[in-house]
């Protein structure tokens, strides 16, 4: 890709493992394969050969309508895959069903199943919440709670769970996740500060850094910098790539060129007419972007509609 | 183009000009009608404050009533009685109505949430007095005894929609992926709504709740047969107590000068009284400050 944001020389490539392992035990990953010779963004993406989420046959409701209808997809470990589609072709729904915040919704339901390193979160003795804290997630608009400080915000997941109860080890918490998010060095004289008192690019770091401080495995992302300016969408495009080398990234985007930029793997989405969402085309982002097998994929990639 | 517009402004010449009366005629009228209220309310303001200043002094605040025939005294065991009574009536209400505004906002869904609100609308629009006999059938005639704790029943009554309804709304206005937020760190449903809804809606349900104050600050009707009125400093809300308005009422209806004169002055204080209420209550209403680090 022409538009590389950045070569990976110039990317963090490895961060201190957390201090803090959030409640569930898990393997740390082997090193990625591809690792030792990293030539641009799109050469990253290693054979599908880790998946650690994989969906089959997900359907989604709202009531009674189907938003998407047998989506069957496996995630790459470790990499960022892009879902890309027009608006309405049930992108951000699938994402929301990746870690069963969907079902909040009072009218929601979905069927089929969504394994995680081979178990299904859908089944029935598996707790919601456990899900959550293995399988973070970032809103398209920045929603820090508005009533706690920047601190408060980035430990509230662990304060949940019992952990970070004295300040030191907050403290440490939040420096360790908000230097991940490339937030530290701007907020680290405000811990102690409001968090609705950030700029909106701000808030959306911080978001980050509150969902990386529970440590999960997999991390969502609902078009993250849509509502946001270049410079903080280029910060956190970059953050996302860096971030791929310690977690499973998923992210929803309307913005082609991101996609290009970030992903190692794009899923394309499409609705038909009977407006319900279902994958067209799924491969590494180079293939997708340069020869798509598809017809519709390559319609929507060279903007002939969308 | 040119004989296209010139024809545009023809075509809408009269209308417009037209419109611009109609407008300046509905802007005159809104006016007036505004102008009305605000002049009638401060004339109640006004009159209330002029004939009851005079007799409004510490002695007011602070002695008991004195026996007819002697003048002087004052209201000091309707004042703590007001206070006591509305504030159990508060710590009746407030769970009840925040905890079903809460269900109501986020949980409430298809008939039984829709008979709830349904329920509260009606509630609202009860006579008072109705509640009174209500209060009075339940925990007074059983009893054989009026006490203090009938009238915070009775006004938990009153209070109780205004709650529901604003907490309802403050919860409400919280958005949707604030509370996402909270799920998504794997907070469960309670710790959300505790730590993140709750408090985000705070100032919005604390305005609801002194709206209720002031709502019942001024019912003198449930009073009648509930807490009944004292003569005597009873802080023992088993009871039967004295209340400020219960106070100006009986008062008011008496023959003597004397206590028409500390009826002015108790009216005095509770419209001042509801004023400050309503006061702090838009205050905790102003957003907090989101001043750009």
């Amino acid at each position: 890709m022409a538009n590389d944001v950045s070569s990976p020389e110039e990317q963090p490539r490895r961060r201190e493992k957390p201090a803090i392992v959030f409640g569930l035990h898990r393997e740390p990953f082997g090193p990625r394969p591809g690792e030792e010779e990293p030539v641009g963004r799109q050469d990253r993406a290693p054979a599908l050969e880790s998946a650690q989420l994989i969906t089959d046959k997900i359907t989604a409701f709202y009531g009674s309508k189907r938003a998407i209808e047998d989506v069957s997809i496996q995630f790459q470990a470790k990499a960022v895959s892009a879902l890309i589609g027009p608006s309405g072709c049930g992108k951000t729904t699938l994402l929301r069903c990746l870690n069963r915040i969907h079902e909040t919704d009072p009218s929601a339901r979905v069927t089929g199943s969504v394994l995680l390193d081979g178990t299904n979160i859908y089944e029935s003795d598996v707790d919601p919440i456990v899900v959550r804290r293995r399988i973070g997630m970032v809103f398209q608009q920045p929603n820090p709670f508005p009533t706690m400080t920047i601190l408060q915000n980035v430990v509230s997941g662990l304060r949940y769970a019992g952990l970070a109860k004295s300040r030191s080890e907050q403290l440490e918490v939040a420096e360790r996740t908000l230097k991940q998010a490339a937030l530290w060095n701007e907020v680290k004289d405000l811990l102690d500060r409001p968090a609705i008192a950030l700029s909106g690019g701000q808030q959306q770091r911080l978001c980050i850094a509150r969902a990386l401080a529970i440590d999960p495995e997999v991390l969502l992302m609902d078009e993250p910098t849509s509502a946001l300016d270049p410079i903080s969408t280029g910060v956190i495009e970059e953050l996302m790539t860096a971030l791929a080398d310690d977690y499973t990234v998923i992210a929803v985007t309307h913005n082609m060129q991101q996609a290009a930029r970030v992903s190692d793997y794009t899923i394309f989405m499409l609705a038909g007419q009977d407006r319900i969402g279902h994958v067209v085309e799924m491969d590494k982002t180079n293939n997708i972007f340069t020869h798509p097998k598809e017809k519709r994929t390559e319609d929507y990639i060279s903007g002939r509609f969308g | 183009m040119a004989t296209e517009a010139a024809s545009l402004r023809a075509k809408h010449a009269t209308p417009i000009a037209e419109r611009r009366i109609r407008s300046l005629l509905g802007e005159i009228f809104a006016g007036t009608c505004a102008g009305v209220a605000a002049i009638l309310l401060l004339t109640i303001f006004v009159y209330v404050l002029r004939e009851g200043v005079g007799a409004l002094n510490l002695d007011f605040v602070t002695q008991l009533p004195r026996p007819v025939g002697i003048t002087g005294g004052g209201v000091a065991n309707g004042i703590l009685g007001s206070l006591i009574i509305i504030g159990i009536a508060v710590i009746i209400a407030t769970p009840v109505g925040v905890l079903t505004g809460i269900y109501l906002a986020l949980f409430g869904s298809g008939t039984l949430a829709e008979s709830v609100r349904f329920m509260a609308d009606v509630l609202s629009g009860v006579p008072s007095i109705a509640i009174g006999l209500f209060a009075y059938t339940l925990l007074v005639a059983p009893f054989h005894h009026f006490s203090g704790l009938s009238a915070s029943f009775a006004f938990a009554i009153l209070m109780l929609p205004l709650i529901i309804r604003t907490s309802e709304e403050a919860v409400r206005t919280v958005p949707r992926r604030t509370r996402e937020g909270g799920f998504a760190l794997g907070l469960s449903k309670y710790a959300t709504t505790m730590q993140v809804v709750l408090p985000a809606a705070r100032p919005a349900i604390l305005t609801g709740i002194l709206l209720g104050i002031a709502r019942v600050t001024g019912e003198t009707a449930p009073l009648l047969f509930t807490a009944f009125g004292s003569q005597f400093m009873e802080l023992n809300p088993t009871n039967p107590m004295a209340e400020l308005a219960l106070q100006v009422f009986t008062y008011a209806i008496s023959p003597y000068q004397d206590w028409h004169r500390q009826a002015w002055a108790g009216a005095a204080l509770l419209i001042l009284a509801v004023f400050v209420l309503n006061v702090a209550a838009r205050f905790l209403l102003k957003p907090p400050s989101t001043k750009r680090i």
